[in-house]
């Protein structure tokens, strides 16, 4: 974390945000492919009800497990549901997922951890005490504990997700407050008399999103895993309604007749976290260069 | 050393107490009434009475928080209400095959990942580090489940290689035959995750002064790699190492699933599906208790290696 020697700073022209952005994105051939696949999948999720070839829910007793064909590139379920209308619709809540609990995660973690870093004392024990009890679970298995008492459902999922994320988030927060805090503009807002909740609001919190900011983008592949698994394992999304992890789930029940919903979702999902774990490797090497390779 | 086990020990006891809290606490936070939950909304009030005097539901929650918690101690977790069954003969059921699955699948991914590790370390840059980078950024997006029902897929049904599920007769070989495709898949996980930790230690490592003191001296390649290299390098791959066995322990979940297979995993599942909870409970404990003892040995074996650790 410490900076030993400063470099002397030159003042010049500082890059847009936008420029910084596409440095990110398109900087290294594989962060590049990973954003043209990320972009790709954001399009058909956003336009699947114009772009698939079928209806998810429609069976139908006369085509059930047919191999690909020129009717159904990918075949069809054991229900007769057109394989790649159901990725397709699969790919909306794998996104949504992947996106809400990571930012709700990112909030309600960051609130604690600076609360527990900024206050000290008891409060900063008792926390720590759970974060670190939390941290010690992995979070599938975290997020299995949980569905179990909570079912299934969207915004049980939302939850599941989003408390096995918190932990990690409170943790980085916390001791980025601590450093902050030493900070002499924030023992200078403090002596000024500024009040508690605008000095964390205006002079902690903006200081420490870089990393907080970079966990998030690389937990957005995460929670689309985790979603993933939970529908698997029955604890998510439920059917009929298709998600990538479900149709799996349902790919395995009728193994001796088609083993392509299985092989088509299970690669959907392996592309799309390869693809945002290359991402978000690429938005921590430029906001946090601490932790860059 | 004996002091040092000691503490840590003493101190696993307000931990294993907090989660046993934390569990209690889940059960009862469900949403509605687990007699209703289980029995349907057609029970009739003499059902629901008979079901909570089983299950114990019909005192104060403070009674039955201790209750649970003198439970947990007696060994005493009650009985099934699918099965009927004793929740403590249903572990003892189950338990050794996700031991012998998590321990197969442990061994197989050293063994795979810590010299993949080495060699992407050792020639840096080159084509062998971008293979091992290649895999390991494949192992760390595939899904555990997806990969095992790929190899039950091609090993199992079309090569016929491997039986398709179950945990195998009780002799050694049947149960190595049953075990194998699960393993191979938590353990290609496992390796893609060891790979990369031991190439980012090893090449910390080989940036010290220590290793251009060794070079310097003429020993040979290989001593410094692995006599000076790869043993200072211990200390973080252990971590990953205990990381990775809890990993490893929740893909079991999935992969008992897809295997059919016995295990801890598959009886939570299955007793979530059903809405049984006293399995559900026992799952749990048993799970919230691997996390512990895991944490605990991992913090014993620091000190083992590495000698400077030691109890603050």
């Amino acid at each position: 974390m410490s900076v030993v020697a400063q470099e002397p700073v030159t003042p010049g022209p500082q890059p847009g945000p936008l420029t910084t952005l596409r440095t990110i994105l398109f900087g290294r051939p594989e962060a590049k492919f990973a954003t043209v696949v990320v972009a790709l999948f954001i399009i058909i999720a956003a336009i699947a009800p114009w772009i698939a070839p079928y209806d998810p829910l429609t069976q139908s007793i006369l085509a059930i497990n047919k191999p690909p064909s020129t009717e159904h590139w990918l075949g069809t379920d054991l229900y007769g549901r057109d394989v790649l209308s159901r990725l397709i619709y699969g790919s909306r809540n794998s996104l949504l997922f992947g996106f809400i609990s990571p930012v709700l995660a990112a909030f309600f973690g960051t609130l604690l951890g600076v609360v527990a870093g900024y206050f000290g004392g008891i409060i900063d024990r008792v926390i720590s005490r759970l974060v670190d009890l939390l941290l010690a679970f992995p979070e599938l298995l975290l997020a299995i504990l949980i569905a179990a008492a909570l079912g299934g459902g969207f915004w049980n999922i939302i939850t599941v997700i989003t408390i096995a994320f918190v932990p990690g988030f409170a943790r980085v927060a916390r001791a980025q407050t601590l450093a902050v805090k030493q900070d002499p503009f924030v023992e200078a807002a403090i002596s000024m008399g500024v009040r508690t909740p605008v000095i964390i609001v205006r002079h902690i919190v903006p200081n420490i999103m870089a990393p907080i900011v970079a966990l998030m983008t690389l937990w957005v592949a995460s929670a689309i895993r985790l979603e993933a698994s939970l529908s698997f394992l029955g604890l998510g999304t439920q059917p009929p309604n298709p998600s990538w992890g479900n149709i799996i789930r349902d790919g395995l029940q009728s193994l001796f007749g088609s083993p392509w919903p299985i092989i088509g979702a299970g690669a959907a999902i392996t592309l799309v976290v390869l693809s945002f774990n290359l991402v978000g490797d690429a938005v921590r090497d430029a906001l946090d260069p601490s932790t860059a390779r | 050393m004996l002091r040092n086990l000691f503490v840590r020990l003493i101190d696993t006891i307000p931990t294993l107490f907090l989660v046993l809290t934390l569990v209690f606490v889940a059960m009862r936070i469900l949403p509605g009434d687990p007699a209703v939950a289980v029995l349907g909304d057609t029970a009739t009030p003499e059902q629901l009475a008979v079901y909570r005097e089983q299950m114990g539901l019909n005192v104060p929650v403070w009674q039955q928080y201790l209750d649970f918690l003198w439970g947990t101690v007696t060994l005493d977790l009650g009985r099934s209400y699918a099965t009927g069954m004793p929740v403590t003969e249903l572990i003892a059921r189950n338990l050794p095959y996700t031991i012998e699955l998590t321990v197969v699948a442990m061994i197989l991914g050293s063994i795979v990942g810590i010299p993949l590790g080495v060699i992407a370390a050792t020639h840096r840059n080159k084509a062998p580090d971008s293979g091992v980078r290649l895999f390991s950024l494949i192992g760390y997006a595939i899904p555990d489940f997806y990969l095992a029902a790929l190899l039950l897929i091609v090993f199992g049904l079309n090569l016929k290689w491997f039986p398709l599920s179950g945990g195998g007769d009780p002799n050694f070989l049947d149960q190595l035959h049953h075990v194998v495709l699960p393993a191979v898949t938590l353990a290609f996980v496992k390796a893609a995750f060891l790979g990369r930790l031991t190439r980012t230690s090893l090449l910390e490592v080989f940036g010290k002064d220590y290793i251009r003191t060794a070079r310097a001296k003429g020993a040979t390649e290989n001593r410094v790699i692995y006599r000076h290299g790869l043993r200072n390098a211990m200390l973080p791959i252990a971590t990953g190492l205990g990381l990775s066995t809890l990993a490893t322990l929740s893909g079991s979940v999935a992969v008992e699933l897809v295997f059919n297979r016995p295990g801890i995993g598959r009886l939570l599942i299955d007793a979530i599906a059903q809405r049984d909870y006293s399995v559900i409970q026992g799952g749990v404990l048993v799970f919230a208790i691997f996390v512990v003892v895991i944490n605990l040995v991992m913090d014993l074996l620091y000190v083992l290696i590495d000698p400077r650790v030691r109890v603050q």
